[in-house]
């Protein structure tokens, strides 16, 4: 706990934009020396940027930053290191062929007469992860180490650096319970030992338990930075929806009762995915929830045929699924895959295009497209997903929200009966989530089943009919009516969940 | 372009901004070359005269044939360096059947034989997965090294086949058919990329091949199809030239690989993939060849054209790549 309160980090001001998008604005916190400060907000709130401008991955557009006293501006992650800052990743960032030593000391490494000093190496290392309390061998490969151990080395790495200041992003999100529990232990250790951590998580749980103060951060804004102490999750997750209802859901409108089922996998396998059956019928939204890295994405990129896979079968309707994108495709399923950028938009393309991509031999005519009807298609379809109609701008000038639509327009041209949407949100305004809401409502609506992932609860239960819920590439909950309830989800998700497993 | 009243209007100032950064990546490397022409024109009394236009369009024709095909393969990610070996093997393959059977039969060993290699870089690169810079150089060597065995090293002749050489040399409206055949091969494969669906699955797999694939597109069949018809194109250009001039070294193509290169890319198709236009090429190989032209006329060292190349090409890809920051 602080003990001293002189202020390590003052944050005066910042404002940081990608694209139309803004991560944040007029953003202002004191960080106090010796403290754990914990960022809360949905996904989007901008957290992670304000991690990453603090620890010098990118400039901030407006404000300042002052590290005890002095201005400072950061033109790298090497840079903010120097002054004692440095950013334990989402993803780590380490070289996996190069052993924990190697690592730790990476571009630092002590030498002598010009060559690496082997044994103070292994040496220093050793003496760090004793320090830090961590079971690693200096030896080992970084590349054969768990998630959890990767993580210590990069904690490790900081230490070795003599950060003063370490920005955790989100570090339990790809933990077990038991590790989580180490990282905390962790944390603590951090703080004792005078480091001041910068705590970036969407576990309110696990900041209201190891951070000194909390700030909320609702839209790029700060909403409010109090002491842990007076806080509890209602109250943060008040303030991090804001007035009153957050976002409004459009009325769910359930399927009827004698629809058909119009997707049925059983038994999927694949890497991270350990036996999955489920179904969507007609017209119905079915929630995919989970922690990070349950499995969801995988499961859906296998039922797509994006990645590999085996299964007992797959089918969407009559129509068996080949387990190959153009296949599904045929098949009538249709997947909006997790990351538009990587894996959907041809951002250098015209909207017309990334919009016809997968219906272009319905638009054409021995093999040349026909311009007028793809015009026409286009037009229409993003009319139905309320899109940009600037058809011949390139992808990449358009808004997250309204790339989102793009990627729906492209969906629905298919015609699918199946529409896999994975994070269909991700990273898209608040206006635009509402948009993109009303349209997953309006398809299932006309009788296309929708196998919905999400990270937000809040999504899932606004928009599902039927939620469910994996853990460990494992199906652990199916809920529906009554038993849909954000405690159910979390227990399910966690592994605590009481009887209802299916 | 914007007539659709569906298509609102952006904001006049970025307008003109979108604009003008759109004609400048777009004109690229038109705008050097008419100058570049326009300086010869003035400056040599021997440059602008039909003889010499003419004769740069028929020797360039193998170039742009081949160029036009390469810019396929690298607007879908790939990269073909064996082009110049298959332009040789081709060569001396289709003057060698030539005299011994028949010229008809000569050009279509050489072009099968090209089709054949172009399919199998296409399978190395996707089947097996092998990085297409180094899939196709070892290409290249097997290639040559097939040409060097087959020929053992000699020139093949055709002398006494003139029939041979109609192929290229046949003159239309004093123009040579090699290079009626540039022209139509050019827009032909200007159309294909511009108009039909495979087109744009081209763009699509350079651009963002994960996307593509989930798009439903077969992007290993795309590839597959860029490398045999730049196969095809390089026999083609190998065949041309030795129905020209009557005789073939099998290994006369090292110079073809890199000067076809260097025409895509200072024309402004990118490195990268996803980008680029056969107009672009055919211009870029026409500046690449109006730079030796006018070293040629104007009796410069041909060292400092050799300086002159290294420099437009390095140019042309760090605008490629200044302009990729700002896209």
């Amino acid at each position: 706990m602080a003990l001293t309160q002189d202020v390590h980090l003052d944050i005066r001001g910042l404002g940081k934009s990608f694209g139309a998008t803004r991560a944040l604005d007029d953003v202002s916190v004191e960080v106090r020396s010796g403290s754990v400060h914990g960022f809360v907000g949905e996904n989007g709130a901008g957290k992670s940027t304000l991690g990453k401008i603090v620890a010098g991955v990118f400039p901030p557009d407006q404000g300042q930053l002052v590290l005890r006293g002095t201005p400072v501006s950061f033109r790298s992650p090497r840079a903010a290191l120097e002054r004692g800052i440095a950013l334990v990743a989402q993803e780590v960032a380490l070289v996996p062929q190069l052993t924990v030593a190697q690592n730790v000391f990476l571009g630092v490494e002590p030498q002598r007469g010009g060559f690496i000093d082997r044994g103070r190496l292994l040496e220093q290392t050793e003496q760090l992860a004793l320090e830090a309390g961590f079971d690693l061998h200096p030896n080992a490969l970084v590349g054969r180490l768990s998630i959890a151990e990767q993580q210590q080395v990069e904690i490790l790495r900081a230490l070795g650096r003599d950060a003063e200041l370490i920005v955790l992003d989100e570090p339990s999100a790809a933990l077990s319970a038991k590790e989580v529990e180490r990282l905390h232990e962790i944390v603590r250790g951090l703080a004792r030992r005078g480091h001041t951590v910068i705590l970036v998580s969407h576990f309110l749980n696990e900041v209201l338990e190891l951070a000194d103060t909390v700030t909320v951060l609702r839209d790029g804004k700060v909403v409010q930075t109090n002491p842990a102490a007076s806080e509890t999750e209602t109250s943060l997750i008040a303030a991090m929806l804001g007035r009153a209802a957050g976002r409004a859901y459009p009325e769910k409108q359930p399927p009827p009762a004698d629809a058909s089922v119009v997707l049925s996998v059983s038994d999927v396998r694949a890497p991270g995915v350990r036996g999955v059956s489920l179904n969507v019928r007609a017209g119905e939204i079915v929630g995919l929830a989970g922690l990070v890295g349950a499995g969801r994405t995988e499961l859906a990129r296998a039922i797509y045929g994006a990645a590999p896979a085996a299964s007992a079968g797959m089918a969407a309707g009559a129509h068996p699924l080949p387990g190959s994108p153009s296949g599904s495709l045929k098949a009538g399923v249709a997947m909006i895959p997790e990351s538009r950028k990587d894996d959907g938009l041809l951002l250098q393309r015209p909207v017309r295009e990334n919009v016809s991509l997968t219906t272009l031999p319905l638009l054409g005519r021995l093999g040349f497209v026909r311009r007028g009807a793809e015009r026409e298609q286009v037009g229409v379809a993003l009319d139905r997903v309320s899109g940009t109609q600037r058809l011949d701008a390139p992808a990449a000038a358009l808004s997250g929200g309204n790339q989102q639509k793009l990627m729906f327009a492209r969906a629905l041209l298919a015609q699918p009966s199946v529409l896999i949407a994975d994070e269909p949100t991700r990273g898209v305004d608040v206006g635009a989530k509402r948009d993109l809401y009303q349209l997953l409502v309006e398809i299932a609506a006309r009788g296309v089943g929708i196998l919905l992932i999400s990270n937000e609860i809040e999504e899932i239960l606004g928009l599902a009919h039927r939620v469910v819920v994996m853990r460990l590439g494992r199906v652990t909950a199916e809920l529906e009516g009554p038993e849909m309830t954000e405690e159910n989800i979390l227990a399910a998700a966690f592994g605590t969940a009481p009887a209802n497993a299916a | 372009m914007t007539a659709d009243p569906r298509v609102p209007m952006l904001p006049p100032r970025l307008m003109t901004l979108a604009r003008r950064v759109l004609v400048i990546r777009q004109t690229g490397i038109l705008i050097p070359f008419l100058f570049t022409f326009v300086a010869l024109s003035i400056i040599s009394p021997s440059f602008f005269r039909f003889q010499n236009l003419t004769n740069i369009l028929d020797q360039q024709a193998g170039i742009i044939i081949v160029a036009s095909a390469g810019t396929l393969v690298l607007i879908a990610g790939g990269i073909d360096l064996s082009i110049g070996a298959i332009y040789g093997l081709a060569g001396a393959v289709s003057a060698q059947v030539a005299t011994s059977v028949s010229s008809p039969v000569g050009i279509l060993a050489g072009l099968g034989l090209g089709l054949l290699v172009g399919l199998i870089n296409g399978l190395i690169v996707t089947r097996f997965r092998v990085n297409a810079l180094i899939g196709t150089l070892a290409m290249s060597f097997v290639v040559s090294g097939f040409g060097a065995v087959l020929t053992k090293g000699n020139l093949v002749v055709a002398f006494d086949h003139p029939d041979f050489q109609q192929f290229a040399a046949t003159r239309i409206f004093g123009i040579t058919s090699a290079a009626w055949m540039m022209a139509i091969i050019a827009i032909s494969v200007g159309i294909l990329l511009s108009r039909s669906t495979f087109g744009r699955y081209v763009y699509a797999t350079g651009g963002n091949s994960e996307a593509a694939r989930l798009g439903g597109v077969r992007v290993n069949s795309i590839r597959v199809a860029t490398f045999a018809l730049s196969g095809v194109a390089a026999a083609m250009a190998g065949v041309l030239d030795a129905s020209r001039v009557l005789s073939a070294q099998a290994s006369s193509g090292s110079f073809l690989t890199f000067t076809v290169l260097t025409g895509i890319i200072v024309g402004g198709t990118s490195i990268m993939g996803g980008e680029g236009s056969i107009r672009r090429t055919v211009i870029g190989c026409l500046f690449v060849a109006l730079v030796a032209n006018g070293f040629n006329l104007l009796g410069l060292d041909p060292f400092y054209q050799q300086i002159t190349l290294g420099v437009i090409l390095l140019l042309a890809v760090g605008i490629d790549a200044w302009s990729r920051r700002f896209s």
